[in-house]
C-alpha cells in the first residue's frame, strides 16, 4: 500500500516535470526542471531497491550531463523567440499526427499485453555475492561481460571522435 | 516504533543542530586562528574573548534588508542558496560518528544510516551541490556573479574528477562502498589508509580545497578581481546561506577525510596491544578530534598561502593531479591483484 503510494506519487512528479521541462519558455528554467525530474527518476530507483543505480543517475545525469546542458544554455543566449513562433500552426498537424500515431501504438501494446497470460519470470541463478552494488558488478562482469564491453568501447570511439570534432589540428 | 521512527528522528535532529552550532563556530575559528597569524586579536567584543560573536552575527544578518535585483530571475535566484545548502546537509546521513554502543540499556548506532552506497551517495550529492554556484551566478543578472560561478563551477567540475579516483582506490583497498565497512577494513588491516595510500591521501586533501573553494584556491571568490564572486548581488540571510555552505562543506570534507583516510572513529594503532590504554577514549570523541585537526589544517592553510592563479589553478588540477590519481588507482589495483 505505502509502496503504491509513492510509486504514484514519484510517477506522477517524473510525468509533471517532464511536461514542465518542453513547455517552459524559459530555457534555463526548462534544464532546472529537468535536473528535478532526473532526482525522481533516481527515487524511483530507491523504491525498487537499486541504489547503486540510483547513485549513479544522480552523479551522472543530475551532477554531470545536465551541468553541461546548463553551460551551453546559459553561454548561447536564446533570449530572442524562435522562428517557429511566427507560425505557430505551421507544425500543429505534424505534431498532432506524430502523438495520435504513438498513443495508438501505446494503446496497442496494453491491450496485446493485457490478453496474454502472465508468465512468471524465471527465477536467475543465484548469485554468490550480497549487496546491491556487488550483485550489479557481479552481472556486468559474468552474464553482461559483452554488452558491457561494446558499451565502454562504444564510448571510447564517441570520446576519441568528439576529441578529432573540436581539436583539428592537434 | 522507538527503534524505527523515535531515535533516527532524534539522531537527525541532534546532528542537524550539531553541525549548524560548528559551523557558526567555525567562522569565529576561522577569525580567531587567522588574526593570531597575523599577530592581532580577532573578535574579542561580544562576550568573553568575543565567543557570542556568532550570535550577533546571526541576529544582524537576519534583520538586514534582503534586496532581489530587479532584473534578476526571481525564482532561481531565490533557490539558489537552498541549493548550495541542502546537500551540504543532508550527506551527514551516512558519515559514521562511531560504532553501535550501548546508550540507557539500549543499543544505538552513532551514525543515522549505513547504506550499501554510501560513498557514492556522497559523491552524487555533492555532485548536485554545484548548481547552487552556478545558478546564482546566472540568476544575479550581474557580470561578476556570472564570471565567478563559471570559474567556480568549472574548477568544481576539475577537481571532483581527481578527488573522484581517490576515491575509487580506497574502495579497492576495502572492497566496499559502505562508510562503516570502510572503517572496519582499516580496523582489520591495523593501518589507517593515510599510510596505506599517502599519495591518494596528498591528492584528496588538496582537491578538497578546491572541491570548497578555500584558499589557496579561492578563485570564485577572488575580491580583487571579481568584487565579492558569485554572491556579490545577495545581502542577509540569503547570502549568510551561501556563507554557511561553504563552512558546511568543510566540515563534510573533514569528515569523510577523516572517514576513509584516518580511520573515522578508530584510535591511533588499532590493532597494536601496547596502545589498548586509548580505548577508554570514547570512539565519537576520537572522529571528532580528527575532523577538528582537519578543520583546523584548513585554516592554517588559508593563513599562510597566497591565491593561485586560475591558469596554474587548472594545470595543477588537469597535469598534476588526475595523471597522478590513475598511476595511483592502476599501482593499487596492481597490488591487490599481486597480494591476493
Amino acid at each position: 500500500m505505502g509502496e503504491a503510494i509513492a510509486f504514484y506519487f514519484i510517477a506522477a512528479c517524473i510525468l509533471g516535470f517532464a511536461v514542465l521541462v518542453i513547455s517552459t519558455k524559459d530555457t534555463v528554467h526548462s534544464v532546472l526542471f529537468l535536473v528535478v525530474d532526473f532526482l525522481f527518476v533516481a527515487a524511483l530507483y530507491v523504491l525498487l531497491g537499486a541504489q547503486f543505480i540510483a547513485a549513479i543517475q544522480i552523479l551522472v545525469y543530475a551532477g554531470g550531463i545536465v551541468v553541461l546542458y546548463l553551460f551551453v544554455v546559459m553561454l548561447v543566449n536564446l533570449k530572442r523567440p524562435p522562428e517557429a513562433h511566427a507560425d505557430p500552426h505551421r507544425l500543429t498537424k505534424v505534431g498532432l499526427g506524430m502523438s495520435a500515431a504513438v498513443l495508438l501504438e501505446l494503446g496497442a501494446i496494453a491491450l496485446y499485453s493485457s490478453q496474454l497470460p502472465a508468465t512468471p519470470v524465471a527465477p536467475g541463478a543465484p548469485m554468490p555475492v550480497t549487496g546491491n552494488t556487488e550483485q550489479v558488478g557481479w552481472l556486468l562482469y559474468t552474464s553482461y561481460l559483452i554488452p558491457f564491453e561494446v558499451a565502454s568501447m562504444l564510448l571510447l570511439v564517441a570520446m576519441i571522435g568528439a576529441i578529432v570534432l573540436a581539436k583539428r589540428e592537434l | 516504533m522507538v527503534d524505527t521512527l523515535v531515535i533516527p528522528l532524534l539522531k537527525i535532529l541532534i546532528v542537524l543542530n550539531a553541525t549548524l552550532v560548528a559551523v557558526t563556530y567555525m567562522v569565529l575559528l576561522e577569525r580567531k586562528v587567522i588574526a593570531w597569524a597575523q599577530s592581532r586579536l580577532g573578535p574579542m567584543r561580544v562576550g568573553p574573548y568575543g565567543v557570542l560573536q556568532p550570535v550577533a552575527d546571526a541576529v544582524k544578518l537576519m534583520i538586514k534588508e534582503d534586496i532581489t535585483p530587479v532584473r534578476a530571475d526571481r525564482w532561481v535566484f531565490t533557490a539558489a542558496p537552498i541549493i548550495s545548502m541542502v546537500p551540504a546537509l543532508i550527506v551527514y546521513a551516512v558519515i559514521p560518528f562511531g560504532p553501535t554502543v550501548s546508550l540507557f540499556g539500549r543499543q544505538v548506532s552513532l551514525y543515522i544510516t549505513d547504506i550499501n552506497v554510501g560513498l557514492l551517495y556522497i559523491v552524487s550529492v555533492a555532485s548536485v551541490g554545484v548548481y547552487g554556484i552556478i545558478l546564482a551566478g546566472y540568476a544575479s543578472n550581474s557580470k561578476f556573479p556570472l564570471l565567478a560561478s563559471l570559474r567556480a563551477s568549472a574548477q568544481l567540475i576539475s577537481y571532483e574528477v581527481a578527488v573522484t579516483l581517490t576515491l575509487v582506490s580506497v574502495i579497492l583497498m576495502s572492497g566496499s562502498l559502505s562508510m562503516v565497512s570502510i572503517v572496519r577494513a582499516q580496523e582489520a588491516s591495523g593501518m589507517w589508509y593515510m599510510f596505506v595510500q599517502p599519495l591518494a591521501f596528498g591528492i584528496f586533501v588538496i582537491g578538497s580545497l578546491a572541491e570548497t573553494n578555500r584558499a589557496p584556491f579561492d578563485m570564485p571568490e577572488a575580491e580583487q578581481e571579481l568584487t565579492g564572486g558569485f554572491h556579490t548581488e545577495y545581502s542577509g540571510m540569503r547570502f549568510a546561506l551561501f556563507f554557511l555552505a561553504e563552512y558546511a562543506n568543510m566540515i563534510v570534507v573533514s569528515s569523510v577525510a577523516t572517514t576513509l583516510f584516518l580511520g573515522g572513529w578508530l584510535p591511533p594503532f588499532p590493532n597494536v596491544p601496547l596502545f589498548d590504554f586509548l580505548d577508554i577514549i570514547p570512539s565519537w570523541t576520537w572522529f571528532l578530534i580528527k575532523s577538528f585537526l582537519f578543520l583546523y589544517f584548513f585554516i592554517w592553510i588559508r593563513a599562510t598561502l597566497p591565491r593561485y592563479r586560475y591558469d596554474q589553478l587548472m594545470r595543477l588540477g588537469w597535469k598534476m593531479l588526475i595523471p597522478l590519481a590513475i598511476a595511483n588507482l592502476v599501482i593499487t589495483g596492481i597490488v591487490k591483484v599481486l597480494l591476493a
